[in-house]
């Protein structure tokens, strides 16, 4: 039995120094994040999903319940420097996030802060930088980098600080098609390699379907949770909160509602062909 | 307007014994070479000088064009140092030039030499420095060599940090400006016509979204430091270790040696 990595309990949130109006980000969200695993939290803008994020590492705290991560109380202050050592974050804007003017002199950032002995950051840094692809960019200077691959270099410095769990908060969002596979492969080869527990934000369907447990979020509470396949089944709560699914998952729903016997659970490109040539054959 | 051709503390990358010494060792001797520079008085110390530095810009790979380059910008405060000292060097003997109310006197040319000589001396060692060792290098070394200060309470650390991003930021915002600028234009901007007052305020409405931007990036950027651990310079190990090796003490001694020199030979004056 896996442990828990991050649990929240009965989590709420809200931004107290507007004056008047005081929105609740977050209503009560439960959640238990199982080490080793892979999910996806998916939600509209404003559903609460960066927030959720954010306090995951105690960049914010919770103004209502609980958020553990290992066990250790984020609200606990002499535990936060051992709480973002296990759980790493990287952001939406890589450039926001490199802080030195050479590659490998920012990867090494994190475990500086940490006290590593010299030798041993040498080798974090080349770790990190082969297991995200990078290692042959090591000189070079962030800047003359394309966005995937400045933040892959970003992942790379949140992977030197060697954490037990990575939150990625919309990391592909500001990145072309081709920086979003770099990020999402290297992403799941994290995962299934080194069995870092990875969360992932975002607003893509595509990306979600990638992860092993999937919940889905809406004006600041869980509106779903479970593996991808049986949660892009609820075509109708999904759209209800905004939320498309995914093309294959949308046709195969539509033919249902045709009256089709079709599966809805086939998601992948290959295994929605496969029921098309079934449905066919059947005939 | 071209704003990649800033060479704000350019680095040129390399790998000559220049390059290769510890950034301590290049600052302490840009130090003894500047100072050398204001004892020097005579002929004789300046030729050495003018060898060394010569010999010093062979052995960096850096190239005299770069070096003649990075010079435009002084070029109007060197000659009119050098004009200066022409004209207003008082002589002993008969002027060799006398025209309306000025006088040049054979000391007015020395001095005037002299003077732009050491100018560009000057400048040229401080290029060296910057063009031999990468940024990164140059705030450790900073930080390292005001380490003592610390102890005085002078936040040394959180300095030399300020400094590396500032440097990491400066191509962020130069491509932030020109991708502004670019916008501004699409809409009818006007940055390249006009007096210098009206260019100046076409500069007013790029500030200002640059400035809030620059905010914003500092702001995720300290997070994002917070989520790396960083809590300041306490207990902070360093990838590269500075570490002097034999070429800097040979360096070092050499820069002594230079020094003792041409404080010598001010002596006797020549």
């Amino acid at each position: 039995m896996a442990e828990a990595m991050i649990q929240t309990r009965d989590l709420r949130f809200c931004y107290t120094d507007t004056e008047e109006v005081q929105p609740v980000v977050l209503d009560g969200v439960d959640l238990d994040i199982q080490e080793g695993s892979f999910v996806a939290v998916l939600g509209h803008n404003g559903s609460g999903k960066s927030t959720l994020a954010k306090h995951m590492n105690a960049i914010l705290l919770p103004t209502g319940g609980k958020v553990l991560v290992s066990g250790m109380d984020t609200a606990d202050e002499a535990l936060l420097l051992q709480i973002r050592r296990t759980v790493g974050m990287v952001f939406q804007n890589p450039d926001n996030q490199i802080v030195a003017n050479v590659v490998e002199e920012d990867v090494a950032f994190a475990p500086e802060n940490l006290g590593v002995p010299p030798e041993e950051i040498r080798r974090r840094v080349d770790d990190a930088l082969k297991a995200v692809g990078m290692y042959q960019y090591r000189e070079h200077a962030p800047h003359l980098l394309s966005g995937g691959q400045k933040q892959r270099v970003a992942i790379a410095g949140v992977i030197a600080m060697a954490p037990r769990c990575i939150v990625l908060d919309e990391p592909t969002a500001m990145l072309d098609p081709v920086g979003r596979r770099e990020v999402v492969d290297t992403i799941k080869k994290l995962n299934r390699a080194s069995g870092v527990t990875v969360v992932l934000i975002t607003h893509h369907m595509d990306e979600a379907a990638q992860a092993d447990r999937l919940v889905v979020m809406s004006s600041g509470k869980i509106i779903a949770d479970g593996p991808p396949k049986t949660v892009f089944q609820q075509v109708d709560a999904l759209r209800a909160v905004g939320l498309t699914v995914p093309e294959t998952t949308g046709l195969l729903w539509e033919l249902r509602q045709a009256g089709l016997d079709v599966p809805l659970d086939a998601l992948s490109d290959e295994e929605c062909a496969q029921a098309l040539y079934q449905l066919l054959t059947k005939e | 307007m071209a704003l990649k051709d800033i060479t704000l503390g350019q680095y040129f990358p390399g790998n000559s014994i220049l390059h290769r010494l510890d950034p301590r060792t290049k600052l302490l001797l840009t130090v003894a070479y500047i100072a050398a520079l204001f004892l020097a008085g005579g002929t004789a110390a300046y030729l050495l000088l003018l060898a060394v530095l010569g010999a010093a810009i062979a052995v960096s790979h850096v190239g005299i064009r770069s070096i003649l380059r990075g010079m435009r910008p002084v070029v109007v405060i060197v000659v009119l140092t050098g004009v200066l000292n022409l004209f207003y060097t008082p002589g002993e003997g008969d002027p060799l030039v006398r025209f309306w109310v000025f006088r040049i006197y054979a000391e007015g040319i020395y001095a005037a030499i002299f003077m732009v000589l050491r100018i560009l001396m000057l400048i040229t060692c401080t290029f060296l420095l910057t063009y031999t060792t990468s940024p990164i290098r140059l705030t450790d070394g900073l930080e390292n060599l005001m380490g003592p200060l610390k102890k005085l309470g002078a936040p040394v650390h959180e300095l030399a940090m300020m400094m590396s991003i500032a440097l990491r930021f400066i191509p962020t915002l130069i491509e932030e400006t020109d991708k502004i600028m670019s916008a501004q234009k699409a809409r009818g901007a006007d940055f390249d016509t006009g007096n210098l007052v009206q260019k100046a305020q076409a500069l007013v409405p790029l500030l200002v979204p640059l400035f809030i931007s620059a905010f914003r990036r500092a702001d995720e950027l300290a997070v994002a430091m917070e989520c790396r651990c960083y809590h300041g310079g306490e207990g902070r190990t360093r990838l590269r270790q500075l570490r002097y090796g034999r070429n800097d003490v040979l360096f070092l001694l050499g820069g002594a040696a230079l020094v003792a020199l041409v404080a010598a030979l001010g002596f006797f004056g020549l």
